[in-house]
């Protein structure tokens, strides 16, 4: 297109993405301030809920590198961003909405410590049901991936989700639904991502 | 009038699999990505502000100085950050992270011979100002072997992760260095099928931003995906 600028390429994160954006997670400490895969405080709003899972490889290996982003909805269904004017619904000062996490070294395993999000208006009045939004790199990545996570106690609202109904092959919706069990206090939704195989997790073009 | 973000262009961005890059082999997914058109769950995202940093946070030469200043080449590295139409992106997240002038990550999976810097810790962040000008101060970073093939070897490189203003603008990238002899060879540099592409990830020296008798300076430009206006809306009259 005329004048208009390419988008720079993407290249992969590495092995040692931890030390720009959770040095922690690299083995030092240097930043006064570091960004966390809790995303709440004590003022939150809404129902608080664990999401954890694993990244699997095409061999079903787990992924023991990778770092992933959630971007989601407050428990109103409000995103904290300018352009969300959905002002029927209130924003919570109390929630960006947004958190980073890394996977254990051994096993493979990330979690977010969150709220579920409220339902979103989607495009053209359809409502969407809630869903996490999740980004994906790592070492082997080319490029980042991206993918959403709903509720398996939505299965109403999961059924007329517009983006849902996009995928054509049913048994590959099953791949978005994070499962939801109740463990000791705690509520977790597991969530494992498949990058390659049978089980192969839908990832969107956004 | 809301906004929307331009389609990705792929062809400028490397494939997933790309076998040259043996780990891409089983961490690419084979079928086709799903085309979304854009809600808000991908014009929003993520919002930063200065309370999320601190001052020398752009400032590798100093921010993990122990007793002493990091060894290496001093250098500035500064640039803007546009959209697809030319338009500054104010207040984007810039991370970076590096390896030390030997070519050796702080980072407890590197276990590669060459020496921890005690006074460099190899990463930083900024957040870019009103015009899209972001600037920070490192020493550059070494060369070093990785296991792909055997002998292959990673030209100098800086890792740039950019936040954007919509969590679809979300980018991870590496900058290269001009006149490296690495870049050409490199498997992750090639897994990029376009040679326009590649050239706009090596920073130029940039001779006029050097400081005299302290550090060379090398600029570098990066562009995320485009904002147009949703001009017309085709929701009738009578819908709410």
């Amino acid at each position: 297109m005329k004048d208009y600028l390419a988008e720079t390429a993407s290249q992969t994160a590495g092995p040692y993405v931890h030390i720009g954006l959770a040095p922690q997670a690299a083995g030092f400490n240097i930043f006064e301030k570091n960004f966390s895969h809790v995303l709440t405080n004590s003022h939150t709003q809404g129902e608080r809920i664990i999401v954890e899972g694993r990244v699997f490889d095409g061999s079903g290996t787990p992924v023991r590198d990778v770092l992933l982003e959630v971007w989601q909805a407050n428990a109103a269904g409000r995103y904290n961003h300018p352009a969300d004017q959905q002002t029927d619904k209130k924003l919570d000062d109390d929630f960006r909405g947004w958190g980073r996490t890394c996977s254990d070294f051994d096993s493979g395993v990330w979690r977010f410590d969150t709220i579920k999000p409220g339902a979103v208006t989607g495009r053209d009045g359809r409502m969407m049901a809630p869903h996490l939004n999740l980004w994906i790199v790592a070492r082997g990545i080319n490029i980042g991936l991206n993918t959403r996570m709903y509720f398996s106690d939505e299965q109403a609202a999961n059924e007329t989700d517009p983006v849902l109904n996009l995928i054509e092959w049913e048994v590959r919706r099953k791949t978005l639904i994070g499962k939801r069990e109740q463990r000791g206090d705690e509520v977790v939704y597991t969530f494992d991502v498949y990058l390659q195989g049978e089980r192969e997790t839908v990832f969107f073009d956004l | 009038m809301s906004k929307e973000l331009v389609h990705r262009n792929y062809d400028s961005h490397p494939p997933a699999f790309a076998p040259g890059y043996k780990t891409s082999v089983l961490r690419s997914p084979r079928n086709a990505l799903i085309s979304l058109q854009n809600s808000l769950s991908e014009i929003t995202g993520p919002i930063f502000g200065a309370k999320d940093l601190d001052p020398l946070d752009n400032d590798l030469i100093m921010n993990y100085a122990k007793d002493g200043l990091p060894i290496g080449e001093r250098i500035i590295v500064h640039g803007y950050v546009r959209d697809g139409f030319g338009r500054p992106m104010k207040n984007t997240l810039v991370e970076v992270w590096q390896a030390n002038a030997g070519g050796r990550y702080r980072h407890k999976k590197d276990k590669y011979l060459a020496p921890i810097d005690p006074n460099f810790g190899g990463c930083g962040r900024v957040l870019t100002d009103e015009n899209g000008y972001y600037f920070f101060r490192t020493i550059k970073p070494g060369p070093y072997p990785w296991r792909n093939q055997a002998s292959d070897w990673r030209p100098s490189h800086i890792h740039f992760s950019l936040s954007g203003e919509s969590f679809a603008q979300r980018l991870i990238t590496q900058m290269y260095f001009e006149g490296d002899p690495l870049i050409k060879q490199c498997p992750i540099v090639k897994t990029i099928n376009n040679d326009d592409a590649i050239r706009t990830l090596i920073a130029e020296l940039d001779t006029h931003a050097a400081v005299p008798l302290d550090s060379l300076a090398y600029r570098f430009d990066l562009v995320l995906r485009g904002h147009r206006a949703t001009l017309f809306e085709n929701r009738t009259q009578g819908a709410v």
